[in-house]
């Protein structure tokens, strides 16, 4: 089978997996080898590929032959699909000349399991160990540890890798004993706890000797698949929040499930996937990160799922209206936060700008305020936007109204003039 | 104080002469443009002549109350604002009026266009920082873009740390200029003509595993072409692998390309079309 054959094959395999940043590393370029991690926070997107993903790393497995049954996998054992692999320099080759080209920032590895854990990993580990020191490649690698591998082979692929990831795939423990019966709890979790303490003692041995190689500096992240279980946001979003706290994950991604098959335990063949819902949770993801949010306070045992109508953010200030509204040249950062249409980079530049004379309302949608949501939630010394007059039903109607243009719409559909007909 | 209209010679010492004459002549400017604009006007006209020492003392001064500043109008000279002179020239006849705190408000009138134009600067030249395609000709790469903005200075240090042990040129279609960099030098000068060579066979086969490889990455349930082109503006797509024709992946070895602009034993196509007078390295910008 030819180099093209097989990238058709395990890019198809792979796409699935949600990942594709290169953020969080850091490293410079070295005389004699090719390359950096990019120095920018936000990372860097090579392409954007037909359904809006970005594209930075060659995001491919090493193999498609598994010896799981995961029910919700196209690489399943029961599966009847073409199986190939690469062969370590194949794939080194392919990474450097892509690379060289500008087309990626990095490779992405991930595998199906063939024979068992330690051995994909091994094939992994030397695939890995070819391109850091035969081809001399400096860049990113983000590589998957598969659950069960031995804790030894976890720890050589963090000297090679920049990100380890382990995914969960399903939010809850009974999920995975129906649809993944070859995968438990205590297997995922053990790897992620291990690049953890790895990961901290690193940091200890590099601030003692500057040179020590470094373990995945840009950290581990996770994947949970929404959609394929009965799993409700609320227990995906505290999931989510003891990864962020007790595993000090860097990113958790949210994969919609799209059905590739068809079983009695999974939703069936035409039922599309869930992507608002996943929407929703990375708006709440950012919420966690960045906003000094916890998933508490943004559903409960009563509201189990996420509005579909208006983002969490608003959801949320709709239900604490006592909490408005924020006057912008007194409020504090984190209550600058906590208002719809008011970001990071906003409630910086607020309180820097503030600084330098009072705020008018009219400046605010020059410091990058989205008025036409945060107009009703603050103030600028003491006045409201001008002409703007609601009630509390007209708020809700009226944020609606402004998110309903980024929201899906429904397909048109012809009337028909003997359906109607027919009906009389 | 009198109205007046400077014609200066395009370059930053350039503006920075025109802030010096203004300031020397008590004069009030209400536009400033380029010699070769020519733009015709009812207003009384100077033209300015560069002079680095007095560049260097507007320069100074500015650092001097803002190092921002400095950098913020350095960067503004590249952007494709229209009459980006005269919003610069303002930006420093406030600093030098009020002091540096009307840098902080982001929305104050006088810094905003001008701090607008440098961000649409960096997010481009952020993008393209991914967008661009190189091409292997024999051992040496070779790009094109097309940005609106010129963002050569800005890409040098990221493609020059990337590629340090390469040998690569980057040509900017819209103004005319090409980053050079070999044997960690590099230059960027201008270069009125250039055409890319055609692939060989393992260029041409390394294309189509990248065209296949973004083809086949997209997963067909989640079809969004619009969330596509709000991360990815189409303007950009001209110069990307993935968007080209058939052509583009074939191999060719027409008669034709001997004559055509090919790569000369592993050197950057552009210097074998240089013209004369422009080649001392360390002469660009």
């Amino acid at each position: 089978m030819d180099v093209l054959e097989k990238l058709t094959i395990l890019t198809d395999a792979a796409k699935y997996d949600a990942a594709c940043t290169s953020s969080g590393g850091s490293r410079t370029s070295k005389k004699g080898y090719i390359g950096n991690t990019s120095s920018s926070v936000a990372g860097c997107c090579h392409s954007f590929s037909a359904d809006g993903r970005c594209v930075t790393l060659l995001k491919v497995l090493m193999t498609n032959c598994c010896v799981y049954d995961c029910k919700y996998c196209v690489n399943r054992r029961s599966n009847d699909t073409k199986r190939t692999a690469f062969t370590p320099r194949e794939l080194a080759d392919l990474t450097i000349s892509f690379y060289r080209r500008n087309y990626i920032e990095g490779l992405f590895l991930s595998s199906g399991v063939l024979r068992s854990p330690d051995y994909t990993t091994e094939l992994m580990i030397q695939s890995l160990r070819l391109l850091r020191e035969e081809y001399r490649f400096n860049g990113y690698i983000h590589a998957k540890a598969i659950p069960g591998t031995s804790p030894e082979l976890v720890e050589q692929l963090g000297f090679l890798a920049d990100r380890i990831s382990v995914n969960i795939e399903l939010p809850s423990e009974s999920g995975l004993k129906t649809l993944a019966p070859d995968k438990t709890k205590q297997a995922i979790l053990a790897p992620m706890r291990q690049i953890q303490v790895r990961g901290k003692q690193n940091h200890e041995e590099i601030v003692k000797y500057r040179h020590a190689p470094k373990f995945a500096p840009a950290g581990q992240s996770t994947q949970l698949i929404v959609g394929a279980t009965a799993d409700s946001d609320y227990h995906i979003l505290r999931l989510t929040q003891g990864l962020y706290d007790q595993y000090r994950l860097k990113r958790v991604f949210y994969s919609a499930y799209v059905p590739v098959v068809e079983h009695a335990l999974l939703p069936s063949k035409d039922v599309k996937p869930p992507l608002l819902r996943e929407h929703r949770l990375y708006q709440a993801d950012w919420l966690l990160r960045f906003y000094g949010f916890r998933a508490e306070e943004l559903l409960d045992e009563q509201n189990q799922d996420f509005n579909p109508l208006v983002d969490p953010k608003c959801s949320w200030a709709l239900a604490h209206l006592d909490f408005f509204p924020v006057e912008v040249n007194t409020a504090d950062y984190e209550a600058l936060l906590r208002v719809p249409g008011i970001g990071v980079t906003s409630a910086r530049r607020i309180l820097t700008a503030r600084r330098a004379g009072r705020l008018r309302i009219e400046d605010l949608r020059k410091l990058g305020v989205v008025m036409k949501r945060a107009q009703y939630f603050l103030t600028a010394s003491g006045k409201r936007a001008e002409g703007l007059l609601f009630t509390q039903d007209s708020l809700l109607r009226n944020l609606i109204a402004v998110e309903r243009p980024q929201l899906p719409q429904p397909e048109m559909v012809q009337l028909s003039l003997f359906d109607a007909l027919a009906t009389v | 104080m009198t109205d007046m209209v400077y014609y200066y010679d395009g370059s930053f010492e350039g503006f920075l002469c025109c802030v010096f004459d203004s300031y020397a002549n008590k004069e009030v400017l209400t536009a400033i443009y380029r010699d070769e604009d020519l733009v015709p006007t009812l207003f009384a006209s100077r033209s300015i002549l560069t002079d680095r020492e007095h560049a260097n003392r507007v320069l100074r001064k500015i650092v001097k109350c803002s190092p921002y500043t400095a950098n913020l109008l350095q960067k503004c000279h590249l952007t494709c604002l229209p009459d980006k002179e005269i919003h610069m020239y303002r930006v420093v006849v406030k600093l030098l009026k009020e002091g540096p705190g009307f840098l902080r408000n982001f929305s104050d009138e006088t810094l905003h266009p001008v701090a607008a134009a440098v961000r649409h600067l960096n997010g481009e030249a952020h993008l393209l920082k991914g967008f661009t395609r190189f091409s292997d000709f024999g051992g040496v790469l070779g790009g094109e873009i097309e940005p609106k903005n010129r963002v050569l200075p800005l890409l040098r240090s990221h493609f020059c740390a990337r590629y340090q042990g390469e040998t690569f040129f980057l040509y900017d279609r819209t103004h005319k200029e090409v980053l050079l960099y070999a044997n960690g030098k590099a230059v960027i000068q201008p270069l009125e003509h250039f055409e890319m060579a055609p692939p060989d066979e393992a260029e041409a086969r390394y294309r189509l595993l990248w065209k296949r490889f973004y083809d086949t990455i997209a997963i067909k349930e989640r079809y969004n072409p619009k969330c596509r082109q709000t991360q990815m503006p189409k303007r950009y797509w001209n110069t990307m692998t993935e968007f080209q024709d058939e052509d583009y992946f074939k191999e060719q070895n027409s008669p034709a390309d001997a004559a055509a602009p090919a790569v000369p034993d592993g050197r950057p196509a552009p210097e074998t079309r240089q013209p004369p007078g422009l080649s001392a390295p360390g002469s660009g910008i």
